[in-house]
């Protein structure tokens, strides 16, 4: 059986001025799959959501989303493109001016002529799809982290986009919204049909809803696969990352003169 | 001295390219103005934001700057014989100068803090971001609607701030001082033309509404998104269309007035 992938990476170079980001990447994102993207701060996970999303362009090398290349369209074709996208960004983006209700209708306002009663029908499936629906007249200012959280993703999926992407989704979440976001960005996934890419630290919530992991050290890919392949993997890499360890190829110092050197004992020696 | 013309050198490109990249999302966002034609309720809604909040201080401004014209006035006009000139003095200073230029001022303080805070913060909050990727151009949205805002509420307000500020001075001059009221508002309907005095005011209301309201929004969308950041363009927004007001006030002076 063939794969079609939503979208595809090859050869992505990336580097802010002399600072290399991303060198010679390769990803797959199957359609209907949840893709998760791991690696450590500072890997460069996030800079390929904004290179799928054509808010970064790449020094080398192509992002393709439906046979596109994204870096190649003018700006209306992105903003086409991008209506078959949807972001969640960290920490939620709510517009705070607008209450969870006209968040979530935001896009529909923007790129539909829907009549009022609709969107607000539509409005409310997505709010109840996420749980918040009795909280459609608060402000963002008047719900945790982790209910904004679930407001964006209402808003991300209002336009049931092809491709959803998460950055960092579990991030400062109690173990209730965890579980709870968690579970809502499979279901939601295999309910639309999309692809998701999920960038994240978290371990444990990431392999429980991803079919396939890459890992990501200083923007290369340094392991992939799925996730009980990557629980038993002794690539030290991943092990290091999978199992919490201090040490090992990510090293608990920052790199520099050791201790021995700033305290002047090696001169005394 | 090496040093000392390199830095004149770096300080002259670097304001010609800031100028160029100014002017082109100048551009950028009047070319995303067309699409508002459809939707002008997002500007209605700007207009009641920037224009409606900002009347309190323009309309208590323009009164004591009328109070002040009012006595200051009568105070050298007497020394001539001339009191009965108080309405045109009054009248000509806050139409050709005092009413565009103080109500950009306060604009600036009022209004411009408030959308460089804003759009810095909706910056900061990735809220721009999240709208790009949502195929929402952000020039379009966002600046675009609050920048002709400020171009249609700025002459408003100095209309306002001429108008409150005239019945300001007719409070000391006539009211409390004593000039004759009939003196006081026939001299001001003879004094007073419509073009070479009204129309320049309200000319130079609309250069200043672009001007401070783009340096408002410039500062904003090209603010460093962190507090600090946001709290340096929000000072800047003050101290450069300030300065634009005064220099620009200058020039159109200069132009309309020989």
């Amino acid at each position: 059986m063939t794969v079609t992938n939503l979208v595809e990476i090859r050869d992505l170079r990336f580097s802010y001025g002399d600072r290399p980001i991303l060198s010679g990447l390769r990803m797959d994102f199957p359609l209907g799959k949840v893709v998760a993207v791991m690696g450590g701060s500072g890997s460069g996970k996030t800079t390929i959501l904004r290179l799928i999303g054509g808010q970064l362009k790449p020094s080398s090398g192509t992002v393709q989303m439906n046979g596109q290349a994204v870096h190649d369209l003018d700006t209306p074709g992105l903003y086409q493109l991008r209506r078959k996208m949807g972001m969640l960004f960290q920490n939620g983006a709510l517009f705070t001016d607008l209450t969870v209700f006209e968040n979530v209708a935001f896009p529909l306002r923007e790129h539909t002529d829907l009549p009022e009663e609709l969107l607000h029908d539509l409005v409310l499936m997505k709010l109840n799809a996420v749980g918040l629906r009795n909280a459609a007249h608060l402000k963002p200012s008047e719900i945790s982290g982790g209910m904004a959280r679930r407001v964006a993703l209402a808003r991300a999926i209002a336009l049931d986009p092809q491709l959803m992407m998460y950055d960092e989704p579990f991030t400062g979440l109690d173990p209730i919204s965890l579980g709870v976001t968690a579970n809502l960005i499979r279901r939601l996934n295999d309910a639309l049909g999309s692809t998701s890419i999920i960038v994240s630290h978290d371990v444990s919530e990431s392999f429980s809803i991803a079919d396939y992991v890459y890992f990501l050290s200083e923007g290369k890919i340094v392991a992939e696969g799925t996730p009980s392949e990557m629980m038993v993997s002794q690539d030290p890499y991943v092990k290091q990352f999978v199992h919490a360890e201090a040490d090992g190829p990510v090293p608990f110092h920052y790199p520099g003169r050791s201790l021995a050197a700033d305290l002047g004992l090696e001169e005394r020696q | 001295m090496t040093d000392f013309l390199a830095s004149i050198g770096r300080f002259i490109r670097e304001t010609i390219a800031g100028t160029g990249y100014a002017t082109r999302t100048f551009l950028t966002m009047l070319r995303s103005s067309t699409g508002l034609l459809k939707r002008p309720r997002l500007i209605t809604d700007q207009v009641h934001f920037i224009g409606n909040h900002s009347l309190l201080i323009i309309c208590v401004s323009g009164l004591f700057v009328g109070f002040v014209l009012g006595l200051q006035g009568y105070y050298t006009l007497s020394r001539y014989g001339s009191e009965q000139a108080l309405g045109v003095l009054v009248a000509l200073s806050l139409i050709r100068e005092l009413g565009p230029v103080v109500t950009a001022l306060l604009f600036a303080g009022r209004a411009g803090t408030s959308l460089t805070a804003e759009i810095g913060l909706m910056k900061t909050g990735e809220q721009l971001a999240a709208m790009e990727m949502m195929a929402v151009n952000p020039f379009e949205r966002v600046l675009a609607p609050r920048f002709w805002a400020g171009f249609i509420s700025m002459p408003v307000l100095a209309a306002l701030f001429s108008a409150v500020g005239v019945i300001g001075g007719y409070i000391v001059g006539v009211q409390l001082i004593g000039v004759d009221e009939g003196a006081f508002w026939s001299q001001m309907q003879a004094g007073v033309d419509v073009w070479d005095d009204i129309v320049n005011g309200v000319v130079k209301s609309f250069v200043f509404g672009i001007a401070v309201t783009f340096t408002a929004l410039f500062q904003g969308y090209e603010a460093q998104p962190t507090p600090e950041g946001v709290a340096r363009a929000t000072t800047r927004t003050v101290v450069i269309s300030s300065l634009l007001v005064l220099w620009l006030d200058f020039l159109m002076t200069a132009l309309m007035f020989n």
